[in-house]
């Protein structure tokens, strides 16, 4: 199940020196997103996201907690990722291994470069207190290109994400009841290509990603500004081909952002 | 954002170390320093100290981690406690965990894996002091280590930053300028094949302007991989000079 | 035709030494028409062959090659060898014994024990099966005396010299018995240790200088000039 066969190894790499792919789709086409939110209501923001058949969940819990010492006004933003046993054989349970901490960072990128979020806005007391918005991803299965249905997941989870409504009063934090929407005022997307051959494909689905030589992700936001790109596997790209990938980003970051209702 | 009180670029166009913005830093390399290990190399740049030394190939244990068909690289990139101005904690950070696989990653396609099944490569970085874009230096040191160790190589691969600040995009980032700058382009390149191993980018750019940091740092690594040859030779090249 | 280092010169990996005519020869490879060196070393052509002599490379099993290993393991058929190549090499009981093996009655630690050094040669080797070791030939088996040195296996041909001259030489001048190991491994037995430290010498200069020419000559001064510090005639 795991291992990939030589013959549809080949079979792949001929289809898509053609310009075709295994499933039909063209080189530059994204599987069918299906996209949910505010599904977990103990979580203060949450988004289940299916690509195709991969489906990924992000929750947002927002706590207080001190900021970092070198942004005293700054709420905190950080970003975890799980690769749950149940998702893939390939998952093996155990502590984040390079892999889940790889895609954190990236999904984390793509939202902290970007300024996302407005982070002065979760500021409660300059140096001392701030909220600090936990995203935690889970892949719950794995059909290829993680990192791209987290990102979505993860914005769209923060997009629905309630902050407690807060009052400082003597130096204390009092909740107030009711709820405001977390500031958000970017919607990165990021678009993960795979290099099969010589050829630049988009979303690549499991069995495409057994076969690639490298992948390059790039995170592109609402004024097709370039702000985390990553690239992975042990093989390589030439110049072109990031130029290139990095124009076809832009292009289907925007589409996608359409199609999200982000635009 | 808090706001930025220093300027990163002066009057005249010079940067806080008093750098061209197409200037790389002041770079040193020596290689086969390290008695014990395979293949070593050291390197200083701007203020950068870094160790790199390779064991291998030889048997790898557990023997489930081996590939029947090829090598196996094994990478760790350390920071030592000391190599920053906070001191940081010796376990592996989350940082240093990413940068250890990206690192791997870039210096992969150089080596002939498939020559020596079921063998394995270990590649330790260790940072002794540390002033930005340190997993560039990384791996032009590592890569050095590898040929050092007489490891079968496509290409050597050297790699550089290029990023942006003050508006200006600038070759080979030192810490402020990655911290209080706008974009970070870490980069390796492999120039027999035309090949890019490593690419990052954490900022905000637009196409334009990566475009032109990708074509600085694609300048400075040719740069270094001149550096990086004559640092090989220089071991050898010194001998043939005492002789004649 | 274009060759970009003529003989003797030194390369280092992805320097390019010749295109467009030329076969990919030892540590070297061909992309396209191009020829680029793989190792750091020495560039060689036979005829249209290029060759690179390494300088830097490490041991590769070769079937008939004489090599000198350090016993790791004892298995219950054999042992486990080191052989300062990837790859640990085995030796089987029965390519070590003069007579049939009797796992019940023999105690291979009796034989060979961990620790043990052994002069063996390679009998099979092929990329899916680790090396194995014969010691049932003679001149080979279990050494008692003398001094280990390893040097990279690429230069024992430069210890050996051109017909030998250079081993022939620093045997005579230090007196000493040397076997050289295919795997870089070299055996020193002489009637005292300095005799041996003084072969130890040479060898390691010879090492750093490999890639140098007048190396016999030098070595030899060399080794005069310490012998006539020490007093010996």
């Amino acid at each position: 199940m795991a291992m990939i066969t030589r013959v549809k190894q080949r079979e792949i790499a001929q289809l898509i020196a053609k310009g075709k792919r295994l499933d039909g789709r063209g080189l530059k086409d994204y599987r069918e997103i299906k996209v949910e939110q505010g599904i977990i209501e103990r979580a203060e923001g949450s988004a289940r996201v299916l690509l195709g058949k991969t489906e990924v969940m992000v929750g947002v819990k927002i706590e207080t907690g001190q900021p970092f010492s070198d942004t005293p006004n700054e709420g905190v933003l950080t970003v975890n990722a799980e690769l749950v046993p149940l998702a893939s054989p390939t998952f093996e349970p155990g502590p984040p291994d390079e892999n889940s901490i790889e895609l954190a960072r990236i999904v984390d990128r793509g939202i902290r470069e970007s300024k996302a979020i407005d982070l002065e806005k979760l500021c409660i007391e300059p140096g001392k207190n701030v909220f600090v918005v936990f995203v935690d991803v889970y892949v719950l299965n794995h059909d290829g290109n993680l990192i791209d249905a987290s990102a979505i997941a993860a914005v769209t989870a923060l997009l629905n994400t309630k902050m407690p409504n807060y009052e400082v009063e003597e130096g204390q934090v009092k909740i107030k009841p009711g709820y405001v929407p977390l500031p958000v005022r970017k919607h990165p997307i990021t678009v993960t290509f795979a290099k099969i051959g010589e050829k630049l494909i988009v979303d690549p689905g499991l069995d495409e990603e057994q076969v690639m030589d490298a992948r390059i992700s790039m995170a592109v936001d609402d004024d097709a500004n370039i702000c985390a790109i990553q690239k992975g596997g042990s093989g390589y790209f030439s110049p072109q081909q990031v130029l290139e990938a990095a124009q076809i980003a832009k292009e289907k970051s925007e589409e996608i952002r359409k199609k999200l209702g982000w635009r | 954002m808090s706001q930025k009180s220093t300027k990163l670029i002066d009057k005249k166009g010079l940067r806080l170390d008093g750098r061209k913005p197409d200037e790389l830093r002041q770079i040193k390399i020596d290689v086969g320093i390290l008695s014990n290990a395979d293949g070593s190399a050291y390197i200083e740049q701007g203020k950068n100290k870094i160790l790199a030394a390779v064991f291998g190939p030889k048997e790898l244990h557990p023997k489930h981690m081996a590939l029947p068909d090829r090598m196996v690289l094994r990478c760790r990139y350390h920071m030592a406690p000391f190599s920053v101005q906070e001191r940081k904690s010796p376990a592996p950070s989350r940082r240093e965990i990413e940068l250890s696989k990206v690192i791997r990653e870039a210096l992969e396609p150089s080596i002939f894996l498939e020559y020596y099944p079921r063998t394995g490569i270990d590649i330790f970085i260790e940072v002794l002091q540390a002033d930005g874009s340190t997993r560039c230096a990384s791996i032009t040191a590592a890569s050095l280590a590898l040929a050092d160790a007489g490891i079968p190589m496509r290409d050597l691969v050297a790699a550089c930053s290029a990023g942006k600040v003050d508006d200006t995009i600038v070759l080979d980032l030192m810490d402020t300028e990655d911290k209080m700058g706008e974009a970070d382009v870490p980069l390796a390149f492999m120039p027999n094949l035309n090949a890019i191993t490593l690419l990052q980018m954490d900022g905000q750019l637009t196409l334009e302007e990566f475009e032109k940091a990708v074509n600085l740092a694609l300048d400075g690594c040719k740069k270094i991989y001149t550096l990086q040859k004559e640092a090989l030779k220089a071991k050898y090249v010194s001998f043939k000079e005492a002789e004649e | 035709m274009p060759t970009f280092f003529e003989r003797k010169q030194l390369v280092v990996p992805g320097d390019l030494i010749a295109e467009d005519g030329y076969i990919a020869g030892e540590n070297t490879y061909a992309e396209g028409k191009r020829i680029y060196a793989s190792r750091i070393g020495l560039v060689d052509y036979e005829n249209k062959k290029v060759n690179v002599v390494a300088l830097r490379a490490f041991y590769i099993p070769k079937v008939g090659d004489i090599v000198i290993g350090t016993v790791t393991e004892i298995g219950f058929n054999g042992w486990t060898v080191d052989i300062n190549a990837p790859y640990q090499a085995l030796l089987r009981a029965s390519d070590a014994l003069s007579r049939p093996f009797r796992p019940q009655k023999d105690d291979l630690s009796q034989v060979l024990d961990i620790g043990d050094l052994i002069v063996a040669k390679i009998t099979a080797y092929d990329r899916a099966h680790n090396p194995q070791l014969t010691v049932a030939e003679p001149g080979l088996g279990k050494i008692t005396r003398g001094q280990i040195i390893k040097i990279t296996p690429t230069k024992i041909p430069r210890v050996i010299g051109r017909k030998g001259s250079m081993i022939s030489m620093i045997k005579q001048e230090t007196g000493c018995q040397i076997i050289l190991g295919l795997n870089g491994v070299i055996l020193i037995t002489g009637k005292t240790p300095e005799d041996e430290q003084l072969a130890i010498m040479a060898i390691n200069k010879i090492e750093e200088e490999s890639h140098t020419s007048g190396l016999t000559d030098r070595i030899t001064q060399m080794l005069k000039e310490v012998k006539e510090k020490r007093g010996v005639n």
